[in-house]
């Protein structure tokens, strides 16, 4: 029997109006009310034993149903012990939020080239803060914690050393190897040395170093800060009268520029090992002619460029770290998104510098 | 009486949300004060506003005579190194052990010996009992012991005013009445002016201090514990009487 049925213009409800029959007689109740004409209506409640929620919304609610039909409503008999449920579900007058006014297309575009201008200016300002921080902290270093120096070179360079060195290693490998079947159709193997040693030393040497780095330490450099930020920890810095990023930035700045080029000089030697490894064991090439091939194609000038590219890396990636970090946002997902957007950012950069390097060396 | 905090018709806004409106607090030196107020009144705001962390749209706070809101980098510190903080989290730096995040503020600020300044922070871990947690780093400690640790760095350099944001909140009852007992024995022995963010009832009615209580960014009543219970004010008296209907 269902729970709801008319008797003229009498809507008597019985037994339980809760979550799991009110769709059935929601579709009844309107039914009803369509099919009639538009009059006074009652709804007796004085059967109904049990009222969740829902139920109770429903009822409430039915008075302005009906009225939607063109007919009156009225509630009569709601049992006792249903009394403070049916009261306590009461959705009362509830305002809905206009919602946000739209933007247009020119409008969302003016939006984001504002946004953007105003993310590059704080950009700038952190990149000259940071540079003069790290500059002038090199004579006066107050604000700056004595290990910190040691402890972020020995995380950024010493314990980079042995991936890099795998990568780097595999790379010249590779590169010998590809280079190799070229010009073997030529009769020039050994010019594959030629091609290591300048190949490695301007280019893949210092780039897969700061890509490595970026994604290494970079990653980590916005990861602490912005943890940082989210703990606490900078404003607790500010409120002991320390600068925050003189004392957590400046540090890792040091170790970055100091580190990379070392890490660079370390990669450039790796590689040349890995492709003259290959041209000793696949290529057939005698250790001495290889090396000293290798050694008369590089010039100091492809080198000095590499570690100054590699200083230069240094710089932007701790810099886009840093500004990642304190434009952190939001929980874990925000460090999450810091993270990414640090490391994209640091790769964007690193290739553009490179773009600039070669513009301007070469 | 000193005065230790005198603020005048503070506003500060987020965007166009503004937190703060014409407030109006005063604070004398040696004081236990308690700003309190429901979720979202204001009060940490205050408490941020008065040691630098988020400028003011407008009005004055003088924090130990310094003019706080237009304090310049140079002379910032000045004032700092005279206030400790104790963040609702503790703030510890999680990558220092606890001795070198108690160290910091000496190393920083003072050219002590580092003997004496281990000394200086063993003492101050004692005070707090946690001088079994000098090696240990923040994430190795529980809840209450972090805030212990960071009432110990906030006490540190021996400031004259000490800030804290909700010190007693998430605790078990006995390490909160142990935290309340340690700012009570600070501002008595030391002479320590405490300034407190809280909204629990156990915590005001055991320090006893002058309440500034806000609501909805403004200041609605300035008084006494006892003052607080008799209130009739509307925004009052529900928070002294927490369930109860005022007739």
């Amino acid at each position: 029997m269902s729970p709801v049925r008319s008797d003229g213009r009498t809507l008597v409800f019985s037994g339980a109006l809760d979550i799991g029959n009110l769709n059935q007689i929601d579709v009844e109740v309107q039914e009803l009310l369509q099919s009639a004409d538009p009059g006074e209506w009652v709804a007796e409640l004085g059967q109904l034993q049990h009222i969740d929620t829902a139920g109770a919304i429903f009822l409430h609610r039915l008075p302005t149903a009906a009225e939607a039909s063109g007919h009156r409503l009225q509630l009569q008999n709601l049992p006792e012990q249903l009394q403070p449920f049916f009261d306590f579900a009461d959705p009362g007058q509830q305002t809905v939020p206009e919602p946000a006014a739209k933007l247009s297309a020119l409008e969302s575009l003016g939006e984001s080239i504002s946004q953007f201008n105003a993310g590059a200016l704080d950009f700038l300002y952190l990149l000259s803060d940071l540079t003069y921080f790290a500059i002038h902290s090199i004579v006066h270093r107050g604000g700056i914690r004595r290990d910190s120096f040691v402890d972020q070179a020995y995380s950024i360079g010493a314990q980079a050393l042995p991936i890099i060195s795998l990568i780097i290693f595999l790379i010249g490998a590779v590169s010998a190897l590809q280079s190799a079947v070229q010009l073997r159709q030529f009769g020039a193997d050994i010019f594959v040395a030629d091609l290591l040693a300048i190949g490695i030393t301007r280019e893949l040497g210092p780039l897969m170093t700061a890509i490595m780095v970026s994604g290494r330490s970079g990653s980590a450099i916005a990861a602490e800060i912005a943890t940082m930020k989210f703990t606490e920890e900078l404003d607790a810095l500010r409120t002991m009268a320390l600068e925050p990023l003189r004392f957590v930035a400046v540090p890792k700045l040091w170790a970055m520029v100091i580190c990379m080029p070392l890490l660079t000089i370390m990669a450039d030697f790796v590689g040349i090992l890995g492709g003259t490894f290959v041209g000793i064991t696949s290529m057939g090439i005698a250790p001495t002619a290889f090396l000293t091939q290798v050694a008369s194609s590089l010039f100091l000038k492809d080198v000095l460029t590499g570690l100054t590219k590699s200083v230069f890396f240094a710089w932007i990636i701790t810099i886009i770290a840093v500004y990642r970090g304190l434009n952190f946002s939001g929980g874990a997902v925000g460090v999450g998104k810091a993270i990414t957007s640090s490391v994209v950012s640091s790769l964007v950069g690193i290739i553009i510098l490179d773009l600039l390097f070669n513009l301007l060396f070469y | 009486m000193e005065t230790a905090i005198d603020i005048t018709q503070l506003c500060v806004a987020y965007g166009d949300t503004v937190v703060l409106d014409g407030v109006d607090a005063h604070i004398e030196k040696g004081d236990i004060a308690v700003i309190l107020g429901g979720s979202g009144c204001g009060k940490s705001t205050l408490l941020k506003s008065i040691i630098g962390l988020v400028e003011p749209r407008s009005g004055k706070i003088e924090v130990l005579g310094f003019d706080a809101a237009t304090l310049d980098e140079k002379t910032r510190p000045e004032l700092l190194v005279r206030l400790g903080v104790m963040f609702q989290y503790g703030a510890l730096l999680n990558s220092l052990t606890i001795a070198d995040n108690l160290a910091l503020p000496l190393e920083m600020h003072t050219d002590l010996s580092s003997e004496l300044i281990e000394a200086i922070v063993r003492t101050r871990l004692a005070s707090v009992s946690l001088s079994h947690a000098y090696d240990l780093f923040p994430n190795e400690l529980s809840g209450g012991m972090r805030k212990r640790a960071a009432l110990a760095r906030a006490m540190t350099l021996d400031p004259e005013i000490l800030f804290c944001d909700e010190p007693s909140a998430g605790l078990d009852p006995v390490t909160a009445a142990e935290i309340d007992e340690l700012l009570l024995t600070l501002n008595r022995e030391l002479g320590t002016t405490i300034v407190i963010v809280t909204h629990e009832l156990l915590s005001i009615s055991r320090l006893d201090g002058r309440l500034i209580m806000l609501d909805k960014g403004r200041v609605v009543f300035t008084g006494s514990v006892a003052e607080a219970h008799s209130s009739e004010h509307k925004t009052v008296y529900p928070f002294f009487h927490p369930g109860e209907n005022k007739t």
